[in-house]
């Protein structure tokens, strides 16, 4: 499979979900091949017997623990993924683990597998508010001493609630309610043009087309687009049998008196228009 | 003195029974956060039995800005900046990531010239991050000249990003589809000439002044040596895992960009322990000038940047004849492009480990959520094991070896 992006290439993912399948049962609740990644969603309560038997199963092998991500979606009736991201070193293949969750409902632990999950989880505490069962030492990490709310979650404002700043008469820093000199902006550039759910009149025929190109807006997820990318590639090869050639200067044009630049000439295409000096002044 | 010298054979006093056995109790000490040997903003917070480190809590987060929350009010474009204020050492391995990262979510093709110019410039902030990094560790056991010497071709490092990017330190320089600019053919020449001479030769100077010294090697053979299995529990990445003696690097394994093609070795301990890691990043230092060397020969011409209009901008002079690039431009800078939806983690090897970006797009022009792994936090938990039963005047040398900055581990 050939690979469009320069993104780091690892083993292929042929055969992970099956094999994740057969060795997890009824741990495994959902798995999808998304964007050339394989994601595996688990069960909370038996999240720590499905890891080890991540690490252990021959042909899985994911001896390491990269990474944990917590991810607030508010309008979900759980609303936190904890993402897990997992490393084989002899496959060389990553997956991401993940387990969904609550304000409430704890995740078990997996510091007694990783040792390394202690400060991550902590992490995913401190920001999301995420309980994690058998962690050791569940404290704040990277927020201050004395620090109240959870600044990850989406409904936590960007300013925050508190400032700091030394106070000349209290001889001390004093915390204050924020003050903002300016409203915080945040612009919205859905307009129904580009975010709407519904669609357009006379756009009818549009739905489910490719993007016009990379980065336009689009209703397309990321691996769909992937996926026709693909398709595109495989018939890239050319239809006619004689390559398209130009045999005269007179299908082209070149070398006439005027090649239709002039003022007075509307140009057919205006982005194709020769600048006189060949655009040299880019 | 009668007391000591029964101490040493073991008698007690019946009538003074705390002689002999004193109870001690250990002590507790607070290292940084304002220390120059913290390397930034680390508190550690040590329990000492007499110059024994019993246990290490390291304290971090008092560099803590939000980034990631910050990156979720900005979009791709606006994102980039911060990026460079991560590990402030490497903003351009910093930004590697993340570029691919999107890069990945638009299944985006990029020029093969800016391919190898990110390749050329990444390996040029490794070798400037290692000039910092091993100047401070020699510094940090006792040593002040190489220090000095290595800030020089630092010096040198960060002249070239400005000539390329405009910036010293916070280059902003790679972009979604490519690079902002095209480098100078000069600049690559200076470059390639620097390589060839002042770079051997001034770093060669200052490695021989401490590889073989008898002191440096007391400081720092045998401590903290970390065993395979640790490395992999631990999940340490980068310089950390290769001096524990496995071979893995991301460049080699999972390749990006064009380290495909490119011809270089892993250079990979045999204990663990600091000297390792020490001896690990000299040897790294001179594969990344050989994968310079060979961008510099294979560098292909072409373009930059991509010309696909909805990601890369237009160049000024094409805005002055053409409407669309004008709009082009208008849109790319105040509405910025918008990614599909969908999910990826994408790692790349930073000149400290594995750095990591997880992004979370939901089709519009901002990310849902960026999450930075950072190469930092794992390295710096696992602090406690490694230092237990040290001297306190080892940390300096654990903490040197595990190359640590703040910028990026508080984020």
């Amino acid at each position: 499979m050939t690979q469009r992006h320069p993104a780091p290439k690892f083993a292929p993912n042929d055969g992970v979900i099956d094999t994740a399948t057969s060795a997890l049962g009824a741990m495994l609740l959902a798995s999808e091949d998304s964007v050339g990644e394989v994601n595996l969603t688990l069960a909370r309560e038996t999240l720590v017997d499905a890891m080890i038997a991540l690490r252990d199963t021959p042909g899985l092998e994911y001896q390491m623990l990269m990474e944990i991500a917590g991810v607030d979606y508010p309008s979900r009736p759980e609303r936190f993924e904890v993402v897990y991201m997992l490393l084989s070193l002899t496959r060389n293949h990553r997956i991401k683990v993940k387990v969904i969750t609550d304000e409430v409902k704890p995740v078990p632990s997996v510091t007694g597998i990783w040792p390394v999950a202690g400060w991550l989880e902590r992490e995913v505490y401190d920001m999301y508010g995420v309980l994690f069962e058998g962690n050791p030492d569940l404290r704040r990490i990277l927020t201050d001493y004395g620090f109240v709310g959870h600044p990850q979650r989406k409904d936590f404002p960007l300013s925050g609630y508190v400032e700091l700043r030394y106070s000349e008469e209290a001889k001390r820093v004093v915390y204050e309610p924020v003050q903002l000199a300016q409203d915080f902006r945040n612009f919205d550039f859905m307009s129904p043009w580009e975010g709407a759910e519904y669609i357009l009149p006379g756009d009818e025929k549009a739905d489910g087309k490719l993007p016009e190109a990379k980065g336009a807006p689009t209703p397309l997820k990321a691996d769909e687009i992937k996926k026709a990318d693909e398709a595109a590639d495989k018939k890239a090869a050319p239809k006619a049998e004689t390559p398209k050639t130009s045999e005269s200067t007179a299908q082209t044009g070149a070398g006439e008196p005027d090649p239709g630049n002039q003022p007075e000439d509307k140009p057919k295409d205006p982005d194709v228009v020769p600048p006189k000096d060949g655009g040299k002044d880019a | 003195m009668a007391d000591y010298i029964d101490e040493i054979e073991g008698k007690t006093d019946a009538e003074d029974p705390t002689v002999g056995d004193t109870a001690i109790a250990n002590y507790t000490i607070n290292f940084g956060p304002q220390h120059p040997a913290a390397h930034g903003v680390l508190r550690l917070v040590m329990e000492l039995d007499g110059e024994i480190v019993e246990r290490v809590d390291p304290h971090v987060g008092l560099l803590h800005r939000g980034t990631e929350k910050l990156i979720e009010y900005k979009t791709y474009t606006q994102a980039m900046p911060y990026m460079d204020r991560l590990d402030y050492c490497s903003p351009l391995c910093m930004e590697h990531s993340f570029v691919l990262a999107v890069e990945k979510l638009l299944d985006l093709e990029v020029p093969i010239r800016a391919q190898y110019l990110r390749v050329f410039f990444a390996e040029l902030t490794r070798i400037s991050n290692h000039m910092l990094n091993l100047g401070s560790h020699v510094m940090d056991v006792g040593a002040m000249t190489p220090n000095l010497w290595m800030f020089e071709l630092r010096e040198d490092c960060l002249n070239f990003f400005e000539r390329v990017s405009g910036a010293r330190m916070h280059s902003n320089y790679y972009r979604v589809g490519g690079v902002h600019q095209d480098a100078p053919l000069k600049l690559l020449t200076d470059i390639g000439d620097w390589l060839d001479t002042r770079l051997p030769r001034l770093f060669g100077d200052a490695i021989s002044l401490v590889a073989e010294n008898r002191i440096f090697k007391q400081r720092n053979v045998d401590i903290a040596v970390v065993s395979r299995e640790d490395a992999m529990r631990w999940g340490f990445s980068g310089p950390m895992i290769r001096a524990a003696g496995i071979p893995w690097d991301i460049r080699k394994a999972q390749p990006y960009d064009v380290y495909d093609r490119m011809e270089f070795d892993i250079p990979v301990g045999t204990k663990g322990d600091c000297y390792d890691r020490f001896m690990v990043r000299v040897k790294e230092v001179y594969e990344s000038a050989k994968i310079m060397k060979q961008c510099l020969a294979e560098m292909p011409e072409g373009p930059t940047m991509t010309l696909d209009r909805k990601v890369g901008p237009p160049k000024r002079g094409e805005m002055k004849h053409s409407m669309e690039a004008l709009i082009h431009h208008f849109k790319l800078y105040s509405e910025g492009y918008h990614v599909p939806a969908g999910e990826v983690y994408v790692a790349t090897e930073s000149p400290k480990g594995e750095f990591g970006i997880y992004m979370v797009s939901d089709g519009t022009n901002k990310p849902y959520r960026c999450k930075i792994r950072p190469t930092a936090f794992s390295h710096l938990q696992a602090f406690d094991f490694m230092g237990k039963g040290h001297m306190l005047a080892d940390t300096t040398a654990i903490l040197g070896a595990m190359d640590i900055v703040f910028g990026e581990c508080d984020r």
